[in-house]
């Protein structure tokens, strides 16, 4: 049975994508309950292929269809595709049931079409973790991108717009991926990512590789939001309903940085990426490029879910700039961050779930007086907020440190200026909603002797309308995750990103 | 004599009690129940504080590791004497500022003060996490919570000028720590590949002399809540918070947690012998006495009565750093006996003005004449708080700078020695216009009737308190001075 898992934690979801759609002509609930089944079941699919990887340390190997690669497609659930994909399935459950009320106000009667489109988005993002063939992530990128599109574009009014600037900057990523995969081919003639790591060391000089490379991580590099190509990003995610924006926010930027280090460092090896290719100092320029503009940009922002993904532009530069650092701090620092920038991000986008559920805005102003109405919401945000921070014990820190410590020993001072500059913004950033939260409505005599408010033992007024239940528990939750996964860091570096990454890398 | 090594939950515990407490505070059904919960969290505190105690004046440790989060590198506790010293002075004030707490915040009767009561706790335990931290990891983590657990302190009364105070309050704590200090620990570790205190430091061998000098201003002023100019503004600032937060947290915790840090970092981290090889501590000395000097002058002009404090505060932790950067044996032992015998006379100065506007509502000196008629009890321990502060028998004040003095004159710096003279002078200076004007006044200057009407019996009761053991410590400065010299001893000695 466990052999199989790989297979299945594909095809369930796939599978459940398609009754999906049709289930909700029968009944109104049945999709959401069958998408949540399908994931869960995906999700322990991945938990187990995560304990059976780390307990063997032996790769798990598919075959799809019987056929052997490289002619066939494998999948290859190694350290770190297991990593991600329980990181994928855990962020797209949640998300899901957390936004049970936002999808019954904001997608009546398309309850099916949209379930399917989830469930579809989340499959094809597990079969671009697990695949071991180069075109099939392209297939599995398009199967992403065109339910993603349709996920963004039944968002509010502007969302369609957005969509389709989205959709053309994506598409251009994707077919620059497609165009290197296909020069990859003529120079090497296979598609699995296993032969053309034993081919690609042997024609180190070729123009060709450098090319398939450069272009390769050009579309990448579209599809995550690197500056100067992330003016889709901003507008699409924000324009996206909150449980859409719930599930590709935390997720798209994670799973391309991931698609980066796998074509980096399996198919073209880091003695390639590091050691033949005089790259890395100019990609970590572009990256911490890219952090201090996300940064500032956020800073401009007055919606907050528009700031939130300016954030999201930064924090890709934190996780680019820390794998071209090329040793193995930053590289650890990466992947750590995929982690806990997709927790992070699951969490401040199901907090801004909640405040335009209760609130109905989502600009800065219709924050006031939170902390009062709502303070378990707001304690769960704040714990969001420092993780983006990064203030310890929450995950955010740790692996903040871990890059950081890369860049020292890089001895890129200016990468290390920029994660601190970044955190600072950040912290801007976040004071400056609690600010709003927690002093307004300015009142007249809430200060000293105000005893027309009292405490509320007294006046009995004590408003508190929290978020209902069944939003607020899996909030809670996905908060209370980051603090463990901060204090369990050390144990994901050591017994599981330390495998992921080759032993050369030093 | 080889020390005693004993691996025990009871730090663990220490810190954790009051976080325990808060789901109690918060589902309390009433404030008498509320504060009752303040109450035995802080006796479980202090009580496991000092179960400590005997070990530790052995010369004693206690470990405890929580998880391993870096290799050779976890959040863990360790209780030396030097950690013990601060947490059985954070500890045991905690108390009685708690009695404090109640009688001022329900005289003048504040709003939200059940969230003013878990934040509170949330401090402590983050207060004594620092003492009790084994690393520079831990630490830093404790200091942030303490950082970030004060702001709805420091800006309770969510008006405008609470924000614009929480504003600063912010920019400089965490600006300095992580603009600072966060790079200046990794740099540390990437040089030394350890965080861990050791009594000799651990850069030595590791660091070139300028690796070395930025480093320790890096962490001097990163560790912003140590006040050294420039890094100061953010105290003053901050007594726009409810007097007890000013009393305990802005004269005992807060600055004391960041003049604790820095001491713990000279000592365990850079290590006294990098300090004194390259000539760090005399540039630190000279800084810290920028600031005692300066500090003291602004106090002289300043009118209202808990901003003259706040100043009085800035000069008095410059006091620590510059004790601990003489590096002689007397100045350090000085210079740590100052964060306990400031402590309790600083936080008396507080009570009594915060028991000065409970009663009157007036936060001016200058509206204070004659004012001793009115509230004679709180005026004396007012007297005694600034003899202490200024460093006169019979109080602990004077047992503090004896030794600061004495070190001055071991190191063979005597500049220093005319820097802590001339600031007690500046110190007196500031203080005995005060209460002089409370007694001393011709009945037509008086502002008061002449009847006696103090501030309610809980806002008393603990500047007395206070108050008598700022004497008392004189007489008995044992357990302090022991922990001291002990931590000296595992600084300097073998």
């Amino acid at each position: 049975m466990t052999h199989h898992l790989p297979a299945l934690i594909i095809v369930i979801p796939l599978l459940a994508a398609l009754v999906t759609a049709g289930s909700g002509w029968i009944n109104q609930k049945a999709p959401f309950r069958i998408a949540v089944a399908a994931l869960f079941l995906a999700f322990i699919c991945a938990v187990l292929m995560l304990i059976q990887v780390v307990t063997t340390g032996i790769a798990m190997e598919y075959r799809m269809a019987g056929w052997a690669g490289p002619m066939g497609i494998v999948y290859i659930i190694d350290h770190l595709s297991a990593l991600v994909l329980v990181v994928i399935t855990a962020v797209s459950t949640l998300n899901l049931v957390a936004q049970k009320k936002n999808i019954v106000s904001e997608f009546k009667d398309k309850e099916g079409a949209f379930n399917a489109l989830y469930v579809l988005f989340t499959a094809g993002l597990i079969g671009m973790t697990a695949t071991g063939d180069a075109f099939n992530l392209y297939v599995l990128l398009e199967i992403v991108s065109l339910s993603g599109y349709a996920l963004i574009g039944l968002g509010n009014t502007r969302a369609p717009l957005a969509t389709l600037n989205y959709l053309f900057l994506g598409t251009i990523g994707a077919t620059f991926y497609l165009l290197g995969v296909g020069y990859l081919y003529i120079a090497t003639g296979t598609l699995n990512m296993a032969d053309l790591a034993t081919i690609i060391p042997q024609n180190m000089e070729s123009g060709v590789i450098l090319f398939a490379f450069i272009i390769c991580l050009t579309g990448l590099f579209v599809k995550m939001a690197m500056f100067p190509v992330h003016g889709w990003l901003p507008d699409a995610y924000s324009q996206a309903t909150s449980v859409s924006a719930g599930l590709i926010a935390p997720l798209t930027t994670k799973v391309t940085v991931y698609i980066m280090i796998r074509i980096c460092m399996t198919v073209f090896t880091p003695e390639y990426t590091f050691g033949h290719l005089d790259i890395s100092g100019f990609i970590v320029l572009l990256a911490i490029v890219t952090i201090v503009f996300g940064s500032l940009s956020a800073l401009a922002q007055k919606n907050v879910k528009r700031m939130l993904t300016y954030i999201i532009i930064a924090e890709v530069g934190y996780m680019v700039g820390g794998f071209f650092l090329g040793n193995r701090l930053g590289i650890s620092g990466a992947i750590l961050h995929i982690i806990n920038d997709a927790a992070m991000t699951l969490a401040l986008f199901l907090a801004a779930g909640i405040f335009i559920w209760k609130t109905g805005g989502e600009s800065r102003s219709d924050l006031k007086g939170l902390f009062a109405k709502m303070p378990f919401t707001m304690a769960g945000f704040v714990l969001a907020a420092l993780s983006v921070v990064g203030v310890p014990p929450t995950c955010g820190f740790f692996s903040k440190w871990y890059l950081i410590s890369g860049g020292i020993q890089a001895g890129n001072y200016l990468f290390v200026a920029a994660l601190i500059f970044s955190s600072l913004v950040n912290a801007v950033l976040f004071f400056r909603l609690f600010e709003i939260a927690y002093f307004e409505p300015f009142s007249e005599g809430q200060s000293h002797g105000g005893s027309s408010h009292g405490n509320h033992y007294s006046s009995g007024v004590f408003a508190i309308q929290e978020a209902p239940l069944d939003m607020l528990i899996p909030f809670l939750i996905a908060a209370m995750t980051l603090i463990v996964l901060g204090l369990y860091s050390g144990t994901i570096v050591t017994n599981i990103i330390q495998f992921a990454i080759p032993t050369g890398v030093i | 004599m080889p020390m005693e090594t004993v691996f025990s939950v009871k730090p663990f515990l220490a810190v954790l009690v009051s976080l325990i407490a808060i789901p109690c505070i918060i589902s309390s059904r009433s404030q008498n129940i509320r504060e009752s919960w303040t109450f035995v969290a802080a006796a479980i505190k202090l009580a496991l504080v000092l179960s400590m105690l005997p070990l530790v004046l052995n010369g004693g440790v206690v470990e405890y590791t929580l998880c391993q989060v870096f290799p050779n590198l976890g959040i863990a506790f360790r209780v030396d004497a030097f950690g013990m010293l601060f947490a059985l002075v954070a500890s045991s004030l905690w108390i009685v500022t708690s009695i404090y707490s109640i009688g001022y915040m329900r005289a003048l009767d504040e709003h939200s003060q059940t969230r003013y009561f878990c934040f509170f706790a949330v401090a402590l335990s983050a207060t004594i996490g620092v003492a009790f931290s084994a690393n520079l990891l831990t630490m830093y983590l404790f200091y942030e919570m303490l950082s970030l657990a004060t702001y709805p302190l420091v800006t309770h009364h969510q008006d405008k000028e609470a924000r614009s105070s929480g504003r600063k309050y912010l920019l400089y704590i965490l600006g300095g720590s992580i603009g600072f200090a966060l790079p200046a620990m990794l740099i540390t570790y990437h040089f030394t590949g350890t965080l861990d205190f050791s009594g000799h430091g651990v850069m030595a061998g590791h660091v070139t002399s300028g690796t070395a000098l930025v480093l320790s201003l890096m962490f001097l002023f990163g560790f912003a809540k140590v006040g050294i100019m420039p890094m100061h503004s953010w105290l003053p600032a901050a007594m726009v918070a409810p007097t007890p937060v000013s009393a305990l947290l802005h004269a005992v915790a807060v600055v004391k947690v960041g003049a604790f840090s820095v001491v713990r970092v000279f000592t365990g981290i850079v290590g006294t012998g990098v300090l004194a090889e390259y000539n760090i501590n005399l540039i630190v000395c000279v800084i810290a006495s920028f600031t005692v000097i300066v500090a003291s002058m602004i106090a002289l002009s300043q009118d209202e009565l808990k901003r003259r404090l706040a100043f009085s505060t800035i000069g008095q932790l410059s006091y620590i750093i510059l004790g601990v950067a003489l590096l002689s044996e007397s100045g350090m032992t000085g210079g740590m006996l100052h964060i306990a015998m400031h402590a309790f006379g600083k936080i008396t100065l507080f009570f009594c003005a915060g028991a000065i506007f409970c009663a009157t509502g007036i936060k001016y000196i200058s509206k204070m004449k004659g004012i001793g008629r009115r509230m004679p009890i709180t005026m004396t321990a007012f007297l005694i708080g600034s003899l202490s502060v200024v460093g006169l028998p019979p109080c602990g004040g004077f047992i503090s700078k004896w030794y600061l003095v004495l070190g001055t004159i071991e190191a063979g710096q005597i500049a220093f020695l005319f820097v802590l003279l001339s600031s007690s002078f500046l110190n007196a200076a500031y203080f005995f216009p005060v209460f002089y004007n409370a007694f001393f006044c011709s009945p037509e200057e008086m502002l008061f009737e002449d009847k006696v009407n103090e501030a309610p019996v809980w806002c008393v009761v603990p500047l007395v308190i206070t108050a008598g053991i700022s004497v008392v410590l004189f007489f008995y400065p044992q357990p302090f001075l022991n922990l001291a010299k002990l931590a000296v001893q595992n600084i300097l000695g073998g």
